[in-house]
């Protein structure tokens, strides 16, 4: 009996996924070991421990990380919660955030030209931050309304398609709407330049994108572990007939949860709009693909997993390709590493989901709430 | 079973009968007084003749496809009537990437009435349309592509039916290298493209030449043209601590490089160059402040024919503003030069309807000698390479793209002096 046990352990599929994860696992430590040898002249022998880059160059990098990775964090709670309710994957998410960043750009211009918003930008800022909250919000509820409610009690892959349906709706009508062109949001003075914070200088619009963005997921945070409307958001999670049961409005909890991952997906757009400028109607095409990714990295369904998600892939893109693929020297050929990695950030980015993927399939903290949900 | 096979059987040998309907090609003919080798276009008395443009006309990239499109539509209306027929401009959007081209071509080449197209735009799109193009007989001329590899002597007989106006980019390289080694005096240079053909090779072509000339490259990275967060891949840059960067890639992508290259520690005095493909007004918007000061390789416009003062006069009137990319010119170049080689090609019957040999068109323009176009004597090389190939370098003084107006003032040409 326990000899056929410990055979029937070692399948093949088994044997396969577990080569797999060391291969994966030495290439990755194989790279990063390369990367602090270098000048190095061969990758088989061992010298001093010691990269290209200095200490500050790390740090900044994984600053920038930071600072995308909030963006997407931001997103990724939108998958995370309606996901956690409806068990759908709500995929014009994306699009939500783009038609949030993308009406607000016609008030900050008109701002922009008016002067008010350097007289008094904090102001400005909350006005355009709020215009894209509305506006992805309404967008959010009215997606809800037409394509989700009505297949609610269909098989799940019904939802998902009409998902995809509504987020090309979104694009072609903003596409319609604005021109196929893009568009630049003007610039905030004070946000010009870099703050120094513990000795190292941090970029103005970075901080205050990590800044705002902490602020908003803690707020929403709380309002889920805190509030009436937050308990029922997880009672409904966790079994909706039980809670419709124990009379608890389902309907209007998942309105809720729309409304307010559509919120956040809409400041997210501003704050997005902030570091890089340019707003068009597709925008939020990969931003979205990259924040369900980091929900699926975090443990779909949980809300702290889709915070921690988002800014682990986020900084995954900023530092992988160096720290991966420039020590990955291949004798032979790639004696200096992998040329040009940044191009190959988006492979470091869904390798890592792999990685996490195939140690726990669950995702960084999706354990605990996928054993209830099982 | 037997009931159901049948029918399905007839069906598989009616498709299969019908099959070579479908396929764009176009078999050996002859129509009226004319027989060609690959097809002949009739176009009858009355009608118009069918020219097709693929252009990148919506997205980021736009400005370049309607400042081509708008050459063309110049050239139509300066020409009026070609071979006694007047002259129907059809197109299609290309997107400016190979998916793009794929498409656009397809839809072109479905269409037996095309005698001839204008395009592609961007090198990318050039690749994977031309071939499907000449599959169907349709010769095209190319007012933007600059990529070498295009009209490579090694190109393979799919690329027959393909010329170009615009310059060849081992030219562009090479001017870019000469001015930065030269008028810069900067010794120390890094590239990025974004994995687009035309980007890469450009890049590939100014590294080598830099180096020819006893310059060092720092680093040559690449980006993908969806990026938005180029600070890491700056950051790798400014490691190897260029005096310069130069990034031919596309306006997108352009406007986050120029943008924040400014905030990445080291970077703020590289000095910033970029090419023809982001010589636009759009790209001041994308770059913002941060353009100011910056360099673009792009056509020379000083050096082109006296006609392009007029051209230029007429494109004020009609569009009510200045060119939006450097290639208008190169595509009423391409334009004239087809209605030239269609009226040396097209043959007349009793009834008045007009016959064009396909074959017959694509060698009446790569026998183009001595054609006095807006952009200099064109004269095609048995590759394609048809351009009198004169750059510049221009330097943006400002951000505003009202005040787009290359040449004198924005952006301003700063060599050759």
């Amino acid at each position: 009996m326990m000899q056929r046990g410990v055979l029937q352990r070692f399948s093949v599929i088994g044997l396969y996924l577990w080569g797999f994860r060391v291969g994966v696992l030495l290439i990755v430590l194989w790279g990063s070991f390369g990367t602090f040898q270098a000048g190095c002249p061969s990758a088989l022998t061992l010298c001093d421990f010691k990269s290209r880059y200095a200490a500050d160059v790390w740090l900044d990098l994984v600053i920038y990380g930071l600072s995308q990775g909030s963006v997407y964090a931001l997103l990724a709670l939108g998958y995370t919660m309606v996901y956690g309710i409806l068990r759908m994957i709500n995929f014009a998410h994306g699009d939500v955030f783009m038609a949030g960043a993308y009406t607000a750009y016609y008030l900050a211009a008109a701002f922009g030209r008016s002067g008010f918003l350097n007289r008094s930008p904090l102001l400005a800022l909350a006005a355009v931050l709020a215009l894209a909250a509305i506006t992805a919000m309404s967008i959010a509820l009215l997606i809800e309304r037409v394509a989700y409610r009505p297949l609610r009690r269909t098989p799940r892959l019904v939802a998902l398609i009409s998902a995809i349906g509504a987020s090309f709706f979104l694009e072609y009508a903003f596409r319609g709407f604005f021109g196929s062109g893009f568009q630049a949001y003007p610039e905030w003075n004070i946000f010009k330049g870099e703050w120094t914070f513990l000795g190292t200088g941090i970029l103005r619009t970075q901080a205050v994108v990590i800044v705002a963005s902490v602020l908003l997921m803690a707020g929403l945070y709380a309002y889920v572990m805190r509030t009436k409307t937050g308990t029922a958001m997880r009672a409904v999670s966790e079994d909706l007939e039980i809670a419709s049961l124990m009379g608890i409005d389902v309907d209007r909890v998942i309105v809720v949860t729309f409304a307010i991952g559509g919120a956040a997906a809409g400041a997210a757009g501003v704050l997005y709009a902030l570091v890089f400028k340019q707003v068009h109607f597709f925008m939020g095409f990969f931003p979205g693909i990259k924040a369900f990714t980091a929900a699926v990295l975090g443990g779909i369904g949980n809300i702290p997993g889709a915070m921690l998600g988002g800014l682990f892939l986020g900084i995954f893109e900023s530092v992988g390709p160096i720290l991966i693929l420039e020590g990955l020297r291949v004798p032979g050929i790639y004696p200096a590493g992998i040329p040009a990695p940044y191009q190959l950030k988006d492979v470091i980015a869904f390798t890592m989901l792999v990685m996490v993927l195939i140690f726990r399939p669950s995702g960084i903290l999706g354990e605990r709430l996928a054993g209830k949900k099982a | 079973m037997k009931r159901v096979k049948l029918p399905i059987a007839l069906m598989v040998a009616l498709l299969l009968v019908a099959a070579p309907y479908f396929v764009a090609r176009a078999p050996a003919a002859t129509v009226g007084p004319v027989t060609d080798p690959i097809g002949v276009v009739r176009v009858n008395r009355g009608q118009p003749i069918t020219i097709a443009y693929w252009f990148v006309i919506a997205g980021p990239d736009a400005s370049l496809g309607i400042d081509t499109r708008r050459g063309v539509e110049i050239a139509i209306e300066d020409k009026k009537t070609v071979a006694g027929h007047s002259i129907r401009l059809i197109g299609e959007d290309s997107g400016c990437n190979a998916e793009g081209g794929t498409t656009a071509a397809t839809k072109l080449a479905a269409n037996r009435a095309v005698v001839a197209a204008i395009g592609s735009n961007c090198s990318s799109e050039a690749r994977a349309g031309v071939p499907i193009l000449w599959k169907a007989g349709i010769s095209t001329v190319s007012p933007s592509n600059t990529a070498p590899d295009l009209t490579d002597p090694q190109r393979t007989k799919d690329w027959d039916g393909y010329l170009r106006t615009a310059h060849n980019d081992l030219v562009q390289g090479r001017a870019a290298a000469l001015f930065v080694y030269y008028a810069l005096s900067v010794r120390r240079a890094a590239t990025i493209h974004d994995g687009s053909i035309y980007a890469e090779r450009l890049a590939q072509r100014f590294a080598e030449i830099f180096k020819k000339l006893g310059g060092t490259i720092t680093s040559q990275e690449a980006v993908s043209p969806t990026d938005t967060d180029m600070r890491p891949v700056l950051t790798k840059v400014a490691a190897g601590n260029p005096q310069l960067i130069y990034y031919p890639i596309f306006i997108a992508s352009g406007g986050f490089i120029t943008r924040q290259a400014k905030e990445v520690a080291g970077l703020q005095r590289t000095i910033l160059m970029s090419a023809d493909g982001t010589f636009s007004p759009d790209f001041l918007k994308a770059a913002g402040e941060a353009a100011v000061g910056m360099y673009h390789s792009s056509p020379d416009f000083g050096a082109f024919a006296a006609g392009y003062q007029a051209f230029l006069q007429k494109h004020q009137r009609k569009y009510g503003e200045k060119p939006l990319a450097p290639f208008h010119a190169h595509a009423y170049d391409a334009a004239t030069m087809i209605f030239a080689a269609i009226e040396k090609v097209a043959k007349k019957d009793s009834a008045g309807n007009t016959y064009i040999g396909r074959k017959a068109l694509r060698d009446a323009l790569y026998a183009t000698k001595d054609f006095k176009g807006l952009t200099g004597t064109l004269t095609c090389n048995p590759y394609g390479d048809c351009a009198d190939p004169k750059i510049a370098v221009y330097q943006v003084t400002s951000a505003d793209p009202a005040k787009w107006n290359p040449g004198a003032e924005n952006p301003k040409k700063v060599w050759p002096r």
